[in-house]
Parts: structure tokens; sequence; C-alpha cells
């Protein structure tokens, strides 16, 4: 186990490599430090003194990959790859690109602490809820309440996250003026801020896992081990809750585990439209302002938060399940 | 007569190509049995019979929406033909009214008035629509009758006419026994239910046609442009980010997927390193990030197009082709797998000892086995991209804010919802195209899922039996 685990951390960072690899030349191939530097410039007549200051500022003014004017590890080191891509791994973010350049470490560090408050209820109400949903539809099989849940999953599943959104804010905040539109605030009062996204959030993704889950559910209900439970004398819902539930945990997990960098994230759309100063939300603003610094530096937190839950599902499943031994 | 000049977008070349595909596909699947009896188990399903019905009448929008052209402008004799600058489809033909019928600002659907007031002399009034209602004397006591009437004859001529287009089609194609025996609903195929499908699209459409050319059947934008004629153009933005961004992940994920799973070892190795790589990337921020280089790139190099059209044009095919790069790792994974399992069996063992060389047998025994993974996949993701697109342009990485799309009509809608009062029609038009659009793309794939890959089924409810139905 221990060894295995050691195993998939080393691919994890591997991983991690890579994406560094490609999001770098990704940016750097297709377009030069002057692209960048007369795009955030903007207008139209950008002199090259102007393009110069501003990658001097931003250490963009030294070689990509090898600078051949230093010597020996200098030669690597002090090139713009090395210091915007390999100090990544020591989670040293820099500065960002835009004209009041900030400490994108510091912002990260106070956003992530909103981002978790909305990302932590809504990963385990989510879970809940879809599996709760799931369950009574299973409870219920072949019956009137099983064919139009399934329908209801099905059209819900057909409407997009954004609708959800706007036609929320719109029933809860304008004409019923139960919770702000949008916002934010520490403390306590967060939890007004936070109820209604975390309520369009579970239902935009109930249609999609309660349709999942069910389906999960009832090809584990025609195994044998069901069977017997039945033939026993269990009622269906000891079965459904005690027998069945607990066999399909290692698909739920998979799912569920897979689910969670983006939750950590914060969803981008959710944090942007009700104004929670979250990752998510610092995500999107950087994509409008094109600043790539922070665009990067959020792609390498969302690959290490993947690579982690993966780790984080497989320790789960010998948990959950004696019999997968890692190896 | 001047001839307009053709405009062969790269989108258009896509779905154009895409079309003449199909045609391919449907006639190859003809003349093979095994094949055919799949199609057939898809279009047993009343669900996916009346999906694939609608689904047909979206494309046809698409397409004629993808025949681009520029007008010849009038011009002193003997110069040369100097040609608009603005594109326009077959489908701007065909909604001609609906773009000359601009009104100055918002208005409501079918209204005769404007939505705001304004001062017209010394008085503030709702001033009479430029278009919408113009027929009317006294648009106050004749409007609701004249629509009224408008909409129920439209309903009705257009139900009948496509009720007729539906029988003579399947008379045409069936034959006089064999129409018998779908009415009394022994065939395969419930045909039935097709023709009511038709029936009722024919009768939606009829009342819209007969509405359409006096009013704004659902109302204006700001801008007092058209919002059915924005609707209707979003549909061929969704159509062609569904299809094409499925099709370019075609070539690397079936390719990679089965010269993975078929060499293994260090080929296998590398080729899930890199998909690992890929899916571990938060998608939307991928792909931000290839628009925005994307972008500049468009920005740096204005002189590759001539109009504002082609350019937005190239941004939404390069998005699709961004799309593609960045999402083949799914069904990479699946083709893998399957891959190890296919080079196992029998036939490809015989083969290889035959002396048939490797990539001949991943061509004629691997690949064709693997077919019925790339349909599902094909099919379930258009919907799943379409929904993508409306979040990716309100991102702001989505198609261009010069072309109509779901997600910018949204965009717009956002600040009108918080308006007083309410403009909810933008929002109310963009909610029921796309959610049309895309539950009969869900109904569907779930109809060719069932009937391609039984094991991957979503045990779909079936429709409670009632005792007298179970009696009898």
């Amino acid at each position: 186990m221990g060894r295995y685990l050691v195993r998939r951390v080393l691919y994890g960072l591997l991983v991690l490599v890579g994406v560094n690899l490609l999001t770098f030349a990704l940016f750097f191939t297709v377009n030069t430090p002057d692209d960048m530097a007369r795009l955030n410039i903007g207008g139209k007549r950008v002199t090259q003194d102007q393009i110069d200051k501003w990658k001097a500022e931003r250490g963009y003014d030294k070689p990509l990959y090898v600078n051949a004017k230093e010597t020996g590890l200098r030669q690597v080191t002090n090139t713009v790859f090395w210091e915007r891509s390999v100090s990544l791994f020591a989670l040293q973010f820099g500065r960002s690109d835009a004209s009041g350049a900030s400490d994108i470490g510091h912002e990260i560090g106070e956003r992530m602490v909103v981002s978790l408050q909305l990302a932590v209820p809504l990963f385990v109400l989510q879970v809940i809820a879809s599996v709760g949903f799931a369950l009574v539809l299973v409870f219920f099989k072949n019956s009137r309440i099983d064919f139009w849940g399934v329908v209801l999953c099905v059209l819900m599943l057909s409407i997009s996250s954004l609708f959800y959104i706007i036609v929320g804010q719109f029933l809860f905040s304008r004409v019923l003026r139960l919770v702000p539109i949008s916002g934010w605030a520490g403390g306590l009062d967060a939890v007004r801020f936070l109820v209604l996204p975390m309520l369009l959030s579970l239902l935009s993704r109930l249609g999609t896992e309660g349709r999942l889950y069910r389906a999960m559910f009832l090809e584990e209900i025609g195994r044998d081990y069901v069977r017997t439970a039945r033939a026993k004398g269990l009622g269906e819902a000891v079965v459904l809750g005690r027998h069945v539930l607990r066999n399909a945990l290692i698909p739920i997990i998979t799912s569920a585990g897979s689910y969670l960098p983006y939750v950590f994230l914060g969803s981008l759309v959710f944090e942007s439209f009700f104004g929670i100063p979250g990752l998510g939300a610092y995500a999107i603003e950087a994509i409008s302002g094109q600043d790539f610094a922070i665009v990067r530096s959020m792609v390498f937190i969302g690959s290490l938060l993947y690579v982690a839950s993966y780790v984080l599902v497989d320790v789960a499943y010998t948990w959950v399940d004696p019999r997968v031994r890692l190896q | 007569m001047m001839w307009p000049k053709l405009v062969l977008l790269w989108s258009d070349v896509a779905v154009l190509l895409l079309v003449v595909a199909l045609g391919f596909v449907a006639w190859r699947v003809r003349g093979d049995a095994q094949r055919r009896r799949d199609w057939l188990k898809v279009f047993r399903q009343p669900a996916a019979l009346c999906s694939a019905v609608v689904l047909g009448v979206f494309l046809l929008v698409a397409v004629a929406d993808s025949l681009h052209f520029r007008r010849a402008l009038p011009t002193a004799g003997g110069n040369a033909v100097a040609y608009a600058t603005r594109v326009e489809s077959g489908l701007d033909v065909v909604l001609d009214p609906l773009v000359r019928g601009r009104e100055v600002t918002y208005s409501a659907p079918l209204a005769s008035r404007a939505f705001a007031k304004a001062t017209v002399g010394t008085e503030r009034v709702y001033p009479r629509l430029l278009h919408g209602g113009a027929h009317l004397v006294d648009d106050t006591t004749e409007r609701t009758g004249d629509v009224l009437v408008r909409a129920l004859g439209g309903l009705v001529a257009g139900a009948v006419a496509a009720g007729a287009f539906a029988l003579a089609v399947g008379w045409l194609a069936m034959g006089r026994a064999g129409f018998g025996r779908a009415r009394r609903g022994e065939t395969a195929v419930p045909w039935g239910t097709a023709l009511l499908t038709v029936t009722v699209l024919g009768a939606l459409v009829g009342a819209v046609v007969s509405l359409a050319p006096h009013y704004h059947v659902l109302g204006t934008d700001r801008t007092g442009n058209d919002v059915l004629y924005q609707a209707l153009k979003s549909v061929r933005t969704a159509f062609v980010i569904g299809t094409l961004s499925t099709l370019a992940t075609l070539p690397l994920a079936v390719g990679l997927g089965i010269v993975a799973g078929y060499f293994r070892g260090w080929v296998d190795e590398a080729v899930q390193y890199l998909y690992t790589v890929l899916s571990s990337i938060p998608n939307v921020l991928l792909i931000a990030a290839c628009v925005l280089m994307m972008q500049v790139f468009l920005d740096t190099h204005p002189e590759l197009f001539e109009t504002g059209a082609e350019r937005a044009d190239l941004r939404l095919f390069l998005l699709c082709v961004i799309l593609g790069l960045t999402g083949w790792a799914g069904l990479c994974r699946l083709v893998r797998a399957e891959t190890l399992k296919l080079r196992e069996l029998e036939y490809v063992q015989a083969a290889t000892a035959f002396g048939v060389g490797p990539w001949r047998i991943m061509a004629r025994h691997v690949f064709p086995n693997v077919v019925h993974l790339v349909v599902i996949s094909t099919v379930l993701d258009f919907s799943a991209l379409v929904l993508y697109e409306a979040v990716l342009s309100y991102v702001g990485v989505g198609v261009d804010p010069t072309m109509n799309s779901f997600g910018g009509m949204i965009n717009l809608a956002r600040s009108e919802m918080s308006r007083d009062p309410v403009v909810w029609w933008s929002f109310a038009a963009a909610f029921g195209f796309m959610v049309s659009l895309v539950l009969v793309a869900n109904l569907f794939a779930d109809g060719v899922r069932d009937a391609f890959d039984p094991r991957a089924r979503v045990f779909r409810a079936r429709r409670p039996v009632s005792a007298k139905e179970a009696g009898g």
C-alpha cells in the first residue's frame, strides 16, 4: 500500500511536469512575449520601448529555455521557463501580468478560503442529494414515480446551468427577496450569500448524477447477493440501504472523486455570477483580462487538485472495499 | 442579373462535408445487414424516432444557414462588379422579413407598440412599432383578433401540409401494402409516432410562418432586432460546435486508442501519460488558454480575412478544433480498453498467424469493431458540447461576440432580467430553443446507446403498465 501510494504520487508529479511543459509551450510558442506585451499595454501604437519596459518589469526579457549569456546552472535557471514554471512546484506563483501587478500566491491563499466555504458543503450535499434521489427512484422502480423521476432527470440535464442561475436569481432574489442577488461577506454572514448558489448548483447537477447513480444501483440490484438478501426476508429498504448502497460505493467514489477538483476550484460560472470572490471568479477575471500568469497558476493548481483527488480516491477504495489490495 | 459571389467559410465546408458524409454512411448502412439492424433498433423506440425528426429539422436550419454568399452591388455599367461587405446565408434569404423588420428598441412578443414610452410631439406615449402590427388600423382593438386568426390559420395549414407531406413520403416509400401495415401499427418502426411529430412540428412552424411577416413572434432585443431570427441563427452555431468538435476528437482518440491498445508496452504508457496530462487540466481553463492564444493570433493576422463574418467563422472553426484537441481523452480511454480486449480474440490471432501486418489488422479488424463506441460517444457528446458553448461564450472564450449564439443571448438576457419591468423574451427564446435542441439530442443519444451497446444502458424507466392493460 505504502509503495503503491508513493508510485502514484510520483506519477502524479510526472503528470504535473507534463502539464507545465504543455501550458508553457502553448503560451510561449504561439505568442512571443512581445505579443503578450502588446496585448497587455493595448492600443494601436505601441512603441518597442514600452514593450521592452513591460517585459523587463515582469521578467519576460530573458531567453525562454536556455540563457546562453550565463554559465553553469545559471544557464537554465535564469530563463523565463525556470522562473515562471519550475517555481510553480514550490508554489511560488510570482506576480500577475496586469498593470497593478499583485502577488498571485497571496490572492490564491485568500480566495481559497472563500472557495472552500462553498465547495466543501456543496460536495457533501451533492453526493447525499444525488444518491438519495437515485435510491428513491430505485426503491419505486417500474412505478409512476420512477418513470416521471427519470423524465425529470433527462429534462433537468438538458438545461444549461446558466438558466438555473438566472432563473434562480430572478425568483429568489428579485421576486421573493429571500437572499441577496450576489456579493460576499466574511464570517457567519457568508451563509446568506452561499445558500442560493449552493442550491442552484445542486439542482443543476441533480439530473445528471441522479440518473447515473440510478443506473449503477439498478445494475447492482440484479446481482445474486441481492436475491439472497431478499430471500432471507429483508425488506426492500434494508436491502437498498444496507447492501446495495455499500456495494455501489466504489463507482460512487470514482465519479464523486473525479468531480472533486472542480468543486475545489469553485464552480467557475457560479462564483462569477454570484460575485463570490473565490478561485473560480479569479480564474474568470484572469481569462477576460488575458492575464497569462494567473491563468497558468490556476491551471497548475487545478491539475494539482486533480492528481491529489486521484490518490485520495485510491485510498478510499481500500477503505471501502477490503478486497481491493493496492499494489 | 448579377450573380452573388459564393462565400465558402471554413465551418460551411465542414457542415456540407458532414452532410455528404451522413448520406454516405446512410448508404453504406443500407447495404450492411448488421448495421441496418442496429439503426433499426434505434428508430424502433418512439422517443428516439421523434427526436430524430426534430433533430432533422434543426439540421435543416443549420444547413440553410451554412450556404453563404455576398450580394453583387448594382454598379455603373462597365465597372468591375463589387460585392456587399455583408455575408448572407440561405437562412437570411428565407427570414428576410425578419431581418428588415428592425424596430428601434425592445418590443414584447407579438406587440404592436413599443416596450418603453417615448415622446411623440409633446406627449409621452407607447409609440406604434415600425413593423410589428403595422398593417392594423386600430391596433388596440384589432390586435388580439388578428393574432388569433393568423396563428390558428397557420396552425391548421401547417399541420395539414406537414401531415400530407409525411403521408405522401410514407406512401411512396412503403407502397400500399406496407402503408396499411404501418397504419395498423404492425411495422417495426412506429411510423404513427413519426407522423404525429411531423404534424405537430408543421403546425408550430405554420403558426410562426403566418405570424412572422406581420409581428415579432418572440419580440425584439435592445437594438430592435428580431429575437426569433437570432435564435434561429444560433442553432447553426450550436450545431457546428456540437458536431465539428466531436469530429475533431475522433482522429486522435481512435488512432491513439487503437495504437495504444494494440501495441501495448511503451506506446501504451506514452498514450496513457498524454491523456492523463490532458484530462488533469481543468477543461474550461485549458480551453480558455487555447482560445486566448488563438485570439492573439487572429488579432495579429488581420490580413487573413476579407469580412467580419470570415473572421468570426474562422474563430468558430478554430474553437471546434480546440475543443476537439482538448477533449479526446475520454473516448481514447474507451477505445484503448476495447482494443486490449479485441486483440486477444481468435480472429485477430488468426490474422496474426496468417502474417497480416499490424497496421492492416488495426485497420481491417480492430477499427470496425470499435466503431460503435465512436457512434455512441459522438451522439452523447453533442448535447454536452451545445451546453458547453453557452458557458464558454458567457466566460468570453466562446464564439465571436458578433456571431449569434445561445451563450451570447443568455449573456445579454442576464442584464435584461434585472431590468424593471423585466425583458423576459430573449431569455425565454434562448431557453426554449436550447432546451429543445439538447433534449432531443439527449433522447436520441440514449436511443443510440441502447441499440449499439446494451451493456452501457442507462436503464430507462419503463412506462408503468396499468392494471387494465396488464390484464387484457
